[in-house]
């Protein structure tokens, strides 16, 4: 049961990598392909129905953490406190720029709110990379599960690594998702930006990978599921089918780099198993699944709600995504219901 | 300062913020779906310009209210964790629930009803509106149910050094988490009853759009009075149940010392908590306070004095949020009965249509002071004789806490102010103007 829960966990995560992952990308990567208001439009509509529910699927991993596995949402968020927070900050800015950019018009006004949006993409990006990574590796707790560091302990090489990862992750699936949306010279830009993000994907991919093996024990745990090997399989798959059907179908090539963000996803996350939050001061001090997790009967209850619950809004979700599976353009902007 | 206080400065700063988006989404969202339905029914365009105008007003509102509530769910684990690990697999399971079932539904069909004028049929549009105004109020169901379990406890056993799910029926079925739902609920969409009212008041008493905004009234004023009529029920409901489960809040509520029989209400009291007693006492009505805890004018009330001292919650802040709640709570029901009195020309009484616009901020205030009884009321308890407030918070750095706490002080106020603006500015600007005949 508790492995059951530690698998809808992880996919949890790598759903909202993936769904919000294109979104944090586009953000990021504004100030480098839009060149004028039009463009910037573009951006934020591109995300305009779908950045709100995305952002659920976080609040879900988040509420799934505290229902299945209190102790360690009890540790894990109160260890990561400074970039928890921040990262909140980055995310409140970014939502409420979608709303209130539009409505006023004097240019610092939307300057400023545009500043929110790439920061607000670009960080979260980061510091999402930078928390998994630390956890990947380990961060010092005690017995007590008492934190013993500080943000800039977080900030490691391999912390960073993860991070500047997850940037570039997220940039080239919001490149893809953004070519998907748009027309003209952004479209163009937008497929460059693609092609240019993707040899600078792999070679991070395999730093983190050399650094994986350097830093944590991740290998030596999932050596010993080999099953888990098939989610590394996966990514590299996933990554490179997105570049060979880059020409082709960019819907395809984005479907790729999904499959890669959730292979990527299991194979981080399965690197700890059956540890969640590991610690660096002394093994015995970690926690598991097994001693993090909470009742049979919480579990029980809360897996049929799961089961009940999410297919029906993936099945909306995906009603959504399909009504407006139009691009953005001049005429749909005109639209008074636009960002 | 110490880091207990601190971490409750900071709840309580997140969690009223939180709560000024909340109501008004939870009480516009009906009233837009009633608005709408009557739309896609008679198929007159006041409706739908109507709908639109309040909408835009609606989603500025809406999305301070998902952005603000991330930042709660991260503070039990962030501030409060060990309230997190000691509870987590009752409340964590409530709020995970709430995700998954009610505010994925909200979230997605907000995104249809926004972006959906063109590209949905009228009736799935309509839908959407529906679907979001009861996501909503679902999503606030499982919220209080998660709250009432810290005011009522249920269904738990201790095991394993927590309390751990036991009955799960108990949890949801807990009668003081629905007694709170209902006062809760109805005073929300009272809230929105208010708003539409001033925000309508303000353009007929300036002859703007004049047919359209009567026509809003007249949804808004028999919603505002029936609201505001069962937020008093449910409060009276609320109040025996408080009295039955959590008898040292009723005690402080009313700054009641003396254990009694038939025990007054003063209309004029100051409590002083240091001597156990009240500074002043005077102009009593008999039996009223037995009336408000038992429903009966002779029962036996006990007073403060009969607890322990370290049980006692601080009452002046208790006591003074009662008091204007239930005074705000009286001046709601007569400002709503008499704008439903004048629901057909609100402009022709020039006293009411100047009052209504400055009711709306009143709910708001009222609001908070409710949920200040109903938290500063329940401490010395994080959980309600279970667990001790002090004992839950988390192990963080006190300079951390102080650091987010003027963090979010200073952006929380940012937002406040842009946010007022821009209800401000765009309730001024009225609806869109009517397109020609030939083009509707």
């Amino acid at each position: 049961m508790e492995t059951i829960w530690f698998f809808l966990w992880t996919l949890l995560w790598a759903v909202y990598f993936i769904l919000d992952g294109f979104d944090l990308g586009m953000g990021s990567l504004m100030p480098f392909l839009a060149s004028n208001d039009h463009e910037r439009r573009v951006i934020y509509n591109a995300q305009g129905p779908y950045w709100d529910g995305n952002e659920v699927w976080l609040i879900t991993a988040g509420g799934v953490t505290f229902a299945a596995f209190p102790n360690a949402y009890a540790v894990m968020f109160s260890a990561l406190y400074a970039p928890l927070l921040i990262l909140l900050f980055c995310l409140i800015f970014r939502a409420v720029a979608f709303e209130f950019r539009g409505k006023g018009d004097s240019c610092t006004w939307i300057f400023s709110w545009d500043v929110c949006m790439t920061l607000g993409s670009f960080l979260p990006a980061l510091l999402l990379g930078v928390a998994f990574a630390n956890l990947f590796m380990g961060i010092p707790i005690d017995g007590n599960g008492v934190y013993h560091g500080n943000i800039l302990k977080l900030l490691n090489p391999y912390g960073l690594a993860g991070g500047v990862l997850f940037v570039i992750m997220f940039c080239y699936h919001g490149a893809l998702w953004l070519e998907l949306k748009s027309e003209g010279n952004l479209q163009v830009k937008a497929f460059k930006a693609a092609r240019v993000l993707w040899p600078l994907l792999l070679s991070m991919v395999l730093v983190f990978l050399a650094l994986t093996g350097h830093y944590t024990e991740s290998f030596d745990r999932l050596a010993q599921h080999p099953a888990a090997y098939v989610a590394l399989a996966l990514a590299v798959i996933g990554l490179v089918a997105s570049r060979l059907c880059l020409n082709s179908s960019t819907l395809i090539a984005w479907i790729c780099s999904a499959l890669f963000i959730l292979g990527l996803t299991f194979f981080g996350v399965f690197g700890m198993y059956p540890g969640i939050i590991l610690s660096s001061i002394d093994p015995a001090y970690s926690i598991t699944i097994y001693n993090a997790s909470s009742s049979p009967l919480t579990l029980k209850i809360m897996l049929t709600v799961t089961l009940c619950a999410v297919p029906v809004v993936l099945l909306y979700q995906a009603w959504v995504y399909w009504t407006f599976a139009h691009k953005v353009t001049r005429e749909t902007l005109k639209d008074e219901h636009s960002y | 300062m110490d880091l207990i206080l601190l971490s409750r400065l900071q709840f309580a700063m997140t969690v009223f913020f939180h709560f000024i988006f909340v109501p008004l989404t939870l009480g516009l969202s009906v009233l837009l779906a009633i608005m709408e339905t009557l739309y896609v029914r008679t198929g007159d365009d006041d409706y739908k310009r109507m709908v639109k105008f309040l909408g835009k007003l609606f989603l500025i509102n809406f999305v301070l209210g998902v952005v603000t509530g991330i930042t709660l769910e991260f503070q039990f684990g962030t501030n409060w964790s060990r309230y997190s690990a000691y509870v987590g697999d009752i409340f964590g399971s409530l709020l995970a629930i709430e995700a998954t079932v009610a505010f994925f539904l909200e979230s997605t069909f907000v995104a249809v009803w926004t972006f959906g004028w063109e590209k949905v049929n009228k009736k799935v549009h309509c839908f959407a509106i529906w679907m979001v105004a009861i996501a909503g109020n679902i999503s606030a169901l499982w919220i209080i149910l998660a709250n009432g379990f810290m005011q009522h406890p249920v269904g738990y056993v201790i095991r394993n050094g927590r309390a751990e799910l036991d009955d799960f029926f108990a949890v949801v079925s807990n009668p003081y988490a629905w007694g709170e739902y209902f006062h809760t609920v109805s005073s929300a969409w009272m809230l929105g009853g208010f708003f539409v009212l001033g925000v309508a008041a303000w353009h007929l008493a300036r002859k703007n759009e004049v047919a359209l905004f009567t026509k809003a009234v007249r949804i808004a004023a028999p919603f505002t009075l029936i609201m505001a009529l069962l937020v008093g029920v449910a409060g009276h409901q609320q109040g025996m149940n408080v009295a039955q489960y959590q008898p040292a809040k009723m005690a402080a509520m009313e700054s009641h010392w003396t254990t009694q029989t038939r025990a007054p209400m003063y209309l004029l009291a100051w409590p002083d908590q240091e001597n156990s007693r009240n500074l002043v006492e005077a102009l009593p009505i008999p039996g009223l306070m037995s009336f408000i805890a038992f429903n009966d004018v002779n029962a036996e009330v006990k007073g403060l004095s009969d607890f322990a001292k370290e049980d006692i919650p601080p009452v002046l802040p208790t006591f003074l949020s009662f008091r204007i709640m239930v005074a705000m709570g009286c001046l709601f029901i007569f400002v709503a009965a008499w704008a439903w009195w004048r629901r057909k020309d609100i402009a022709s009484d020039t006293r009411l249509a100047k009052i209504l616009p400055w009711m709306i901020p009143l709910p708001y205030i009222t609001i908070m002071f409710g949920w200040t009884v109903a938290e500063v009321g329940r401490q010395p308890w994080i959980v309600y004789n279970l667990m001790r407030t002090s004992d839950a918070v988390s192990p963080v750095p006190t300079s951390s806490v102080l650091l987010s706490v003027i963090a979010f002080l200073v952006i929380y106020t940012l937002l406040g102010l842009i946010d007022i603006w821009l209800l401000y500015t765009n309730s001024r600007k009225g609806p869109e103007p009517a397109k020609p005949a030939q083009e509707a």
